[in-house]
């Protein structure tokens, strides 16, 4: 047994109102450059959609993520080590920009500049990439609220599974939203296709980042991510990812679009795991026990043979603390009401999710229901196959009956602080129908509903003993002053800089304009 | 003359080559790329860049086999004038035939698309140009001389001058003869290979064949691994 300690996040999707704040600020704070117009480490989809990319999760397509080959051994999808050689000098499963969207701007300065006159001076979008006009045809929220859907969202790839009827019926019943970033996966894929071994997965946190003085701009990374979560900076020619803000977490501090979350959605702990399970776990046959493989690579930090072993692997004593305190861990594996996203692209992806009762609550009060009635709700996650199956699809490789298990928990837990703060009674019924006991429950229902900040997010900061490292490391930041011109003529003007020690790195500050 | 052309420009051009790679590889890892514009168009490269490199792979064989190999060895080995004749022209026009539309394609594809326009700095434009130069030089050789014209031996000459710059014993006298178009494709090669530690073209060097062999994903240590993991107290010399 080999214990790595991983940051993981849980979303509670019930609460995500779609306000996009999450995505706006990790822009500001990540991608707001050159060449990363298009680029959101996080973005909200409204589902069902086709998402950013557009049908991202059609693996038929794109060969994202992994499967298993006739001797039923894990193999990356686009293919084998020598066949995705050869494709270096085109990658076939490449999107283009396309496919993301052109990024726009304006031209602000004939507001300023235009002389005086009886009418309004109007600007026109244009293209972020060239410069030219352009129309506006697409972005990543396009599909905001279903803008749109009965045209483009049938090309939802998770509907392609459901039978006609559901699908001609989707937009009229149900709806919600979806927050993504990278999932800094347990068996990540984009890692593992890169040529140049320039991504990498961190043994402290195991948070995956793209090292960008090695990266070779060979792109196999962008295809081989199912969640299409990594991305090609167009004036560098090299990857970026979202980096789980890894400064932040350094300190001891949430993630921007954690910290940012209006509806305080987010959770973010520790999870330790067991590093020599992974590859037996990620290569289960049924892609519907990979839910349950995972959970199996996890360690519960209670356990004294597990703290033991965290120890051995150099695992300081105030992360297992932080461990036995994880928010995560305790909706992952304790209450197990959080799923992972597309577990059948066998990444073992770390960014895991309550899927929402709403769909349910809508498809019962839009059946003239009383969505407030347990029982009524009951029937309907049991009858009610349109959002179920939508649900599963997403978060359990088609195995209703897990999603069924959740939700039913959820408005258990619903109905049972219902009974008990306003009749004043304590539900038996329910206490058994979930298996929990009273004190199980409410703490569940406190950690969804009341949580704190202290307690959503049990971060332990990186070990002092480490600055001096972890200070060298952030030296690929720091530019001397404005940098200078970089090294003219090898890089896009005004992209680069001089580190402090000589060397040339990218300016992570904005040099020019707003893009929408 | 002749010496300057055919042993000072050599030499600068191999020192600039070796030199610059150096200063390049320690000063900027950063720019150390294909710079890849894929994004942006990929219909015209889905074609142009594998007819590209495979046909630049085959010519770099080709010139292996001509300059690097003595006549004598392949004559050794049973491999006639005629039959070598044969062989190089063959072989060496297809490969130019992929490179010149590789290449054409290539290059129309940095004309016609706007985004990839814009992603083209000055330093590409001139590696574009050089290389386009070169390469057509190298077409006049193998397709007007030896397989429309008359046919020129350069392994007796060219060949036996680049070995001798490589084993620094110069013998400027063998190029003085050559016709002029091998003497201009020589020259412009070696303002290419001058070019080279300052172009996109480093990522040459960085072809991953390490990657057959490696591990599937790869864990780093933002610290260095204590030497004795099994203390508890390990993590603390990461402070040295």
């Amino acid at each position: 047994m080999r214990v790595l300690a991983q940051v993981a996040m849980v979303m509670n999707l019930d609460k995500c109102i779609g306000c996009h704040t999450c995505s706006v600020t990790c822009k500001q704070t990540w991608t707001n450059r050159d060449g990363v117009e298009y680029v959101w480490f996080n973005n909200v989809e409204t589902k069902p959609g086709v998402g950013y990319p557009k049908r991202y999760e059609d693996q038929e397509r794109w060969h994202g993520g992994w499967e298993l080959d006739k001797r039923g051994r894990l193999r990356l999808r686009a293919g084998g080590r020598v066949k995705r050689l050869l494709t270096l000098f085109s990658n076939p499963d490449l999107p283009d920009l396309d496919d993301y969207y052109e990024p726009a701007t304006y031209d602000y300065d004939t507001l300023i500049s235009a002389p005086a006159g009886p009418h309004t001076p109007v600007i026109r979008p244009k293209s972020a990439i060239t410069g030219e006009d352009m129309a506006i045809t697409w972005g990543a929220n396009w599909e905001d609220d279903l803008g749109g859907a009965p045209e483009h969202a049938h090309g939802d790839p998770n509907l392609a599974a459901m039978a006609e009827k559901v699908r001609m019926e989707f937009d009229k019943t149900f709806m919600f939203h979806l927050p993504r970033i990278c999932e800094h996966c347990l068996n990540p894929a984009c890692v593992a296709a890169c040529p140049s071994g320039a991504m990498y997965k961190r043994e402290e946190d195991g948070i995956v980042l793209v090292d960008q003085d090695r990266c070779r701009g060979w792109r196999m990374c962008v295809s081989s991510c199912p969640y299409k979560k990594v991305y090609v900076n167009h004036k560098t020619g090299k990857a970026e990812k979202c980096t789980f803000c890894f400064p932040r977490i350094e300190a001891g501090q949430p993630t921007v679009c954690a910290e940012t979350c209006v509806g305080r959605l987010r959770y973010i702990g520790l999870i330790l795991y067991d590093a020599d399970a992974v590859l037996d776990a990620a290569g289960v046959e049924d892609p519907r026990d990979l839910l349950e493989a995972q959970r199996r690579v996890f360690l519960d930090p209670d356990d004294p043979q597990v703290a033991a072993a965290a120890r051995a692997s150099g695992i300081p004593e105030d992360w297992i603390e932080a461990a036995r305190r994880s928010p995560v861990y305790r909706l992952a594996m304790k209450y197990r009401v959080a799923l992972p996203l597309h577990p059948e692209y066998r990444t073992m992806p770390m960014v895991w999710y309550i899927p929402p009762l709403s769909p349910v609550l809508d498809a019962v009060t839009g059946a003239g229901a009383d969505a407030d009635d347990p029982d009524n709700i009951f029937h309907a996650i049991t009858d009610l196959r349109i959002p179920l199956e939508y649900l599963a699809g997403l978060f359990s490789a088609g195995d209703t009956g897990v999603v069924a298990g959740v939700l039913m928990k959820l408005s258990a837990m619903r109905a049972y602080m219902r009974a008990r703060t306003i009749d004043g009674k304590v539900s038996h019924d329910l206490l058994d129908s979930t298996g929990m006991t009273a004190d199980e429950m409410e703490e569940m229902y406190r950690l969804l509903a009341v949580a704190k900040y202290d307690e959503r997010y049990v971060i332990p900061p990186a070990h002092k003993e480490d600055a001096a490292a972890l200070a060298a490391q952030a030296d690929g930041c720091s530019l001397d002053g404005e940098g200078g011109p970089g090294m003219s003529g090898f890089h896009p003007e005004g992209l680069t800089g001089r580190r402090s020690d000589g060397r040339t790195a990218l300016k992570l500050f904005v040099s020019g304009g707003g893009t929408a | 003359m002749s010496v300057v052309l055919w042993v000072v420009v050599p030499y600068v051009a191999l020192t600039v080559f070796v030199v610059g790679h150096v200063w390049r590889w320690r000063t900027d890892q950063f720019g150390w790329t294909t710079r890849t514009t894929q994004v942006l168009e990929s219909r015209l490269l889905r074609l142009g860049s594998p007819l590209f490199h495979l046909g630049v792979f085959a010519a770099i064989g080709g010139h292996v086999l001509g300059l690097l190999i003595p006549k004598s060895w392949t004559e050794a080995v049973g491999v006639s004038d005629h039959l070598y004749h044969v062989v190089s022209v063959t072989a060496g026009t297809v490969a130019g035939v992929m490179v010149v539309a590789g290449l054409g394609l290539l290059l129309a594809r940095r004309f016609v698309t706007g985004r990839v326009r814009r992603a083209t700095t000055r330093m590409d434009k001139a590696l574009f140009t050089v290389m386009a130069v070169v390469i057509l030089l190298g077409m006049a050789e193998t397709v007007a001389i030896n397989l429309f014209g008359g046919g020129y031996d350069y392994r007796a000459t060219v060949s036996v001058w680049f070995r001798g710059v490589l084993t620094f014993r110069p013998e400027p006298e063998l190029m003085t003869g050559a016709p002029l178009v091998f003497q201009l494709h020589t020259l412009a090669a070696w303002v290419f290979i001058a070019m080279w530690p300052f172009t996109r073209l480093v990522h040459v060097w960085s072809a991953p064949v390490a990657y057959l062999w490696r591990p599937y994903v790869v864990y780093r240590r933002r610290t260095a691994r204590p030497a004795a993991p099994a203390a508890p107290a390990a993590r603390e010399p990461a402070g040295r």
